[in-house]
């Protein structure tokens, strides 16, 4: 299928490619068994220009946008969504810095974010604040020159691996949703501590922990947007970075399609190659189908975001749906195809089963989303 | 012209050259082969017509030294610590073979100090006379000096043919020698003959990691020089009745070297080095992971052999770049190749395939590893290998 | 610091598969590529630059094609691609290869370091390295693991050898070759592919370098290949089969029956 990517946007999609086969794919498997955070391999998509994808070119970027961060999302997850998810969560906690930051942010934080040599981290969910955002309870505090932070953030990734956190957190209760407010918070402020890290199902190899705000003080020049946007910081970032979501499924579902059909090629049962039955031609078709679909889907959003659009919840929601639901289906049937050799943790399609599942939960799960989505159409249907 | 040609006439069109090119550079037009801009004139297609329709040929003969002045076989007598190196013995078997057809002396070229058994040594493996540069100086092997002199003692006393192990010293004196010389090398050679009616050496090499063999010849140049792969050819009896004289040639031994070696480490803790070895066991991806490496290192000290790896399990940095086997690392060719979950990629074989006896050990019963096994076992190394060591402990003490 | 890097274009070797049935090289599918000893040669020369300063040219000879390859290497931190291209260069050995990348470096003015991978995996055969340095008269270490010091005039490096390696000082210019464990070639950045695109690989012939044509090509090629042909495996292994412990048990056997493995 030719998806008419551009010349730069090729070059990126064959070199994220190229460092997921070479550097990623061999080590999938133990990163994912020891739950190893994939420092060395930020390394080469830093000296490689990937990092910084997604950033202007002003602060060292390539100046891409969500399209470009998708297409190296996908193509690291092809190999490993874990390991994937280092790149894509960075992207999550830029994005908010990217949209709504001041010059100065965005000249003190994007350069070094763009150059590997940050990480970033985005902690919006707490224990009691999951799909409903409204329940924040960690509060910040005018101080002074300073904000005073307290409260628990839940199941961040990047937790204490990241360098910058872009943190949501309650200025104002009485305003509810209203009284947020976003802040950017360095890591080594101190009253900023991790919690441990948490033993997961799936995506293992990403790093995912508590942060724990205990009378931390960050000066005030570290507030994105102003008080009580916080949010709209939220909403309008996750809209970005949910085709980040769709891309890592997409990708997932791609590397667990590409293993089946290899193994139904080489696999013999009753003298011939399990390819030539039927049963498992037409899973293969299927997968091929539903995988093609997401892809279109998940691109053409990006293109549709990239372009400037206003509206693009519904859009974003719907890709993050499928692309999602398609990499449990596909890594599923990939699986089932493999028989006991996918069910065995040698091979890495029981992995990508494991990592598709989370796809389809966070980032806003696929019932919110669903929400959203019915919502917009509610909503537009009206407006005409 | 220089060049290649197609004889029109004589072309059918069969397409065989085409498909022996490697460079791409043969095309059909008008159901004819017809040459482009890439070829390098390699001449891989020349054989492969079957209606002698290409011919390649340089527009002048090459102006020619007198050839005829040149005689004898000559072997490098590479020594290291005092003593000569394996590769040396092997080279005066076949030298000897070579001189006696063509009914030549066989001699060797010693550099070094204190060689003085070492060259008695050199006469019972064959040779009927030892060049021996005998000096303090050069006990060391420098590419400066050594080169200095082996050019030296060529033009001095004009051999016909110049064989030289192809270890890492010989890889790098030879095409030092060979340059400043003018004259042809063929390198790693593992087949060697003669020419009877031309007089000349023909020399046989693999290319392209050993999935191609090209036999290559050097007519208007002499010496004719070869490096030749240790392991590959067969030294004599020693004979120690033999009679053969020494000669202390009158050489300028250079000094005010440029290159100097500071220190010489040694890393490989092993007695025997992954070349000289007798046996090797080696492991690659089928051993898991890391710490199975163990195992191979185990069967290896039990027999008395060298631990080697596969291309996959040194760049996952489970072992050593040294120890790895193949294209990209060593090639070695002993009596007893164990490759214990190697897959056995065309990269690997190239390095380990001139083996005399491999043995096989792999999960998969389609590896490739299979089919130039001497024994194959099929299983997981993992159980295996414990059972080896085992079994080979209670029959050696 | 000038650093010169010889580097060879050669068929793609991992898509060099056997025909089982006529056990031939399928060539169809090899595509051209770096050779990749020279890989590692490019990335230490950019290292080196990048320590003590300097620029990288990297210089082939080779078929008009090998422009699109040098290209790319700028996308690695080359600073400058020369392509020796000629018809009087075709079918040169290792000699005539040596003098036609020396008058071409010659050419290029100045040099320091000159880099070459240990070997090409075409030919294997490791001997232009050594060759050119003796057409320049410079000296030479091959095999090289790393550069310990490198400074104006001066390099100290180590050389690996059968059983270790040994650290070797040489005063600049000087010829190199390295082996993969030097280094670890980066990948090229995308602003670096970018650049590359626009770059112009500088062409030059055996009149722009000044070559006698008589010591280029087949004419100044002392060695010809007069036959090519596959090797045969004709070996069927002999399978051992039964429970782990009764293969080494046969396994032990036969190799103790053989005398390839002695009582000590």
């Amino acid at each position: 299928m030719n998806y008419f990517l551009t010349e730069e946007q090729q070059m990126i999609k064959e070199l994220a490619a190229r460092i997921a086969d070479e550097k990623i794919a061999p080590v999938a498997i133990e990163y994912d068994r020891e739950g190893k955070f994939p420092r060395d391999i930020i390394k080469y998509l830093a000296d490689s220009d990937l990092c910084g994808v997604y950033i202007d070119d002003k602060y060292g970027g390539l100046g891409g946008g969500v399209f470009e961060m998708a297409l190296v999302v996908e193509e690291l997850s092809r190999a490993c969504g874990g390991i994937a998810l280092a790149f894509a969560g960075t992207g999550l906690g830029t994005f908010p810095i990217i949209l709504f930051g001041t010059e100065e942010q965005k000249n003190k934080y994007l350069p070094d974010i763009a150059a590997g040599k940050k990480l970033a981290a985005f902690a919006l969910t707490e224990a009691d604040a999951g799909s409903d955002a409204a329940g924040i309870r960690t509060t910040a505090v005018a101080d002074g020159d300073y904000y005073v932070l307290n409260g628990t953030k839940q199941w961040i990734t990047n937790g204490g691996e990241a360098d910058i956190y872009t943190v949501i957190a309650c200025t104002n209760r009485e305003k509810g949703a209203r009284g947020f407010s976003a802040f950017i918070v360095e890591k080594g402020t101190p009253g900023l501590s991790f919690g441990k890290k948490e033993d997961k199902m799936g995506i293992r190899a990403s790093a995912t922990c508590e942060l724990i705000f205990e009378n931390c003080r960050i000066p005030k020049e570290n507030l994105l947007a102003r008080e009580g946007m916080g949010f709209i910081v939220a909403m309008k970032t996750l809209d970005r970075t949910r085709p980040g979501v769709a891309a890592q499924a997409l990708g997932i579902a791609t590397g667990a399609f590409n293993s089946a059909l290899k193994y139904a090629k080489e696999r013999e049962q009753f003298g011939q190659p399990i390819s030539s039955f039927q049963a498992v031609q037409h899973m293969l078709a299927d997968m091929a189908i539903q995988i093609e679909a997401a892809r279109c889907l998940v691109y053409q959003t990006c293109r549709h975001i990239d372009s400037g659009t206003k509206n693009i919840s519904k859009e974003a929601a719907m890709a993050k749906v499928f692309a999602s639901d398609t990499a449990m289906k596909v890594t599923t049937d990939a699986v089932q195809i493999m028989g006991g050799y996918g069910y065995m943790k040698e091979y890495p399609v029981e992995k990508m089963m494991r990592d598709a599942k989370i796809t389809q939960i966070y980032e806003g799960t696929n019932q919110i989303q669903r929400n959203v989505i019915a919502l917009e159409l509610i909503k537009e249907s009206t407006r005409e | 012209m220089t060049g290649i040609e197609i004889i029109i006439e004589k072309c059918v069109g069969c397409r065989l050259c085409i498909k022996e090119c490697m460079f791409g550079a043969i095309e059909m037009k008008d159901k004819k082969a017809v040459i482009n801009d890439n070829c390098t004139l390699c001449g891989a297609c020349v054989p492969s017509c079957k209606f002698d329709a290409i011919r390649i040929e340089s527009d002048k003969t090459q102006e020619t030294a007198d050839i005829s002045k040149y005689n004898g076989v000559w072997v490098f007598a590479e020594q290291k610590h005092c003593a000569v190196s394996q590769v040396a013995f092997e080279l005066l078997g076949e030298g000897r073979k070579l001189a006696d057809t063509l009914s030549i002396p066989l001699s060797a070229v010693l550099i070094g100090s204190n060689l003085q058994d070492e060259a008695n040594k050199l006469i019972a493996f064959g040779a009927d006379n030892i060049y021996y540069v005998d000096n303090q100086s050069v006990e060391y092997y420098n590419d400066e000096s050594y080169t200095d002199i082996f050019v030296q003692l060529i033009e001095k006393y004009k051999p016909e043919i110049v064989l030289i192990g192809a270890t890492t010293y010989g890889r790098s004196l030879a095409p030092r020698v060979a340059s400043r010389l003018n004259t042809g090398l063929t390198a790693d050679c593992t087949g060697l003959a003669i020419d009877p009616e031309k007089r000349l050496l023909l020399q046989t090499r693999p290319a392209f990691g050993g999935n191609l063999m090209a036999t290559i010849i050097c007519p208007n140049h002499r010496p004719q020089m070869a490096t030749v792969r240790p392991k590959v050819m067969k030294p004599l009896e020693p004979d120690y009745s033999r009679i053969g004289e020494i000669i202390h040639p009158d050489v300028i031994i250079p000094t005010d070297l440029k290159t100097k070696v500071l220190d010489a480490v040694q890393t490989v803790c092993e007695t025997v080095s992954l070349t000289e070895a007798d046996i090797i066991v080696s492991g690659g991806r089928g051993l898991g992971e890391a710490k199975n490496y163990a195992l191979v290192e185990e069967l290896a000290r039990v027999l008395g052999g060298a631990a080697g790896a596969s291309r996959a399990i040194v760049d996952a940095g489970w072992v050593d770049y040294s120890h790895q086997v193949g294209q990209t690392g060593k090639t070695v060719g002993p009596k007893v190749y164990f490759a214990c979950g190697i897959s056995g990629a065309v990269q690997h074989l190239a390095g380990m395939s001139s083996s005399d006896i491999i043995i096989a050990i792999n999960k998969d019963p389609d590896a490739p590893i299979f089919k130039i096994a001497t024994f194959g076992i099929v299983g997981d190394v993992r159980e295996i290998l414990p059972e080896l060591i085992k079994k080979f402990k209670e029959r050696l003490g | 610091m000038n650093i010169v890097v010889c580097v060879k274009q050669v068929p793609g070797t991992s898509e060099v598969k056997i025909n089982k049935e006529t056990n031939t090289i399928i060539r169809d599918e090899a595509e051209a590529i770096i050779n990749p000893f020279d890989e590692y040669a490019i990335e230490e020369g950019v290292r080196v630059k990048e320590n003590v300063g300097g620029s990288v040219t990297v210089i082939s000879m080779g078929i008009p094609k090998t422009a699109e390859l040098l290209r790319e290497t700028i996308a690695v931190g080359v600073d400058e691609a020369v392509l020796l291209t000629d018809k009087a260069f075709a079918g040169a050995d290792t000699l005539a290869t040596s003098y036609t990348l020396s008058m071409g470096i010659k050419k290029l003015g100045d040099y320091d370091l000159i880099i070459c991978g240990k070997q090409a995996t075409d030919g294997d055969t490791a001997q232009v390295g050594p060759s050119l340095a003796e057409k320049l008269g410079v000296p030479h270490t091959t095999n090289v693991r790393k550069i310990e010091e490198i400074k104006e005039g001066y390099i100290r490096c180590q050389r690996m050898t059968d059983d270790g390696y040994e650290v070797v000082e040489m005063p600049l210019p000087a010829v190199i070759t390295v082996v993969k464990e030097i280094n670890e070639p980066r990948y090229p950045s995308i602003k670096g592919k970018l650049k590359a695109k626009k770059y112009e690989v500088k062409i030059l012939n055996a009149e722009d370098i000044g070559a006698d044509i008589s010591l280029c090509g087949l004419n100044g090629s002392p060695t010809r290949v007069i036959k090519t042909f596959t090797p045969v495996h004709e070996i069927k292994a002999e399978m051992i089969e039964g429970t782990a412990c009764e293969q080494a048990e046969k396994l032990a056997d036969k190799l103790l029956s053989m005398q390839f493995v002695k009582c000590k």
